[in-house]
């Protein structure tokens, strides 16, 4: 009963994170801040979800199952979107400044 | 309890994956709508557990997502070899 109930609580606040994730998708200005948003929010919510629902299966095929699919999404979800981010730059993407902050060499102290 | 609960669960989950498809629809470069369609894949895995859980088939979905998630991370792989090398050999 503990399990359920802690197990419901990871996978509301994976939901939760998976929100933040999207709203962060809309509202930040550049691709570079958007592929943070995504790359940490939502491998933090998907894998709060898959523990939750561990927690809920108990001891179990499923559960080694969900086990190996929260390893498998803690490693290549990063690597999906540094994959993207090294194309980005590899192609000559430059990153968002603000415009009173913005430097000639491209330096980004911001004073 | 369990299955009502789950239900509701992925009802809000469904509007979740909305979102980033207004980065899809309209992202400046194809950079960000590869990005969106990432993110759609990711929260589509939580969808099929949830889903799962909803028909009391735990065990045959969780299969599905394991192959979910690797043709997920593969196509992501391919598409950023793909843009990364394509203006870069001029």
């Amino acid at each position: 009963m503990i399990a359920d109930i802690l197990g419901i609580a990871a996978v509301i606040a994976g939901a939760f994170f998976l929100l933040v994730g999207g709203i962060g998708l809309i509202r930040l200005p550049d691709f570079y801040s958007r592929n943070h948003a995504t790359g940490k929010s939502d491998t933090l919510g998907i894998m709060l979800v898959i523990f939750g629902l561990m927690l809920i299966e108990g001891l179990s095929l499923n559960s080694a199952k969900l086990f190996f699919a929260l390893i498998f999404v803690f490693l290549t979800n990063p690597t999906g979107t540094h994959a993207l981010a090294n194309a980005a730059w590899q192609t000559g993407l430059k990153p968002w400044f603000r415009k009173n902050t913005e430097k000639v060499d491209g330096s980004c102290t911001g004073k | 309890m369990m299955g009502k609960f789950f239900l509701y669960y992925s009802l809000v989950l469904t509007v979740i994956i909305f979102i980033p498809l207004y980065r899809i629809v309209r992202g400046p470069t194809i950079f960000d709508r590869m990005l969106g369609a990432g993110a759609i894949g990711t929260k589509t895995m939580v969808l099929i557990l949830t889903i799962g859980m909803v028909y009391n088939r735990f065990d045959m979905f969780v299969d599905i997502t394991l192959a979910y998630a690797v043709l997920n991370f593969i196509g992501i792989i391919a598409i950023a070899k793909f843009l990364g090398t394509e203006k870069t050999k001029e």
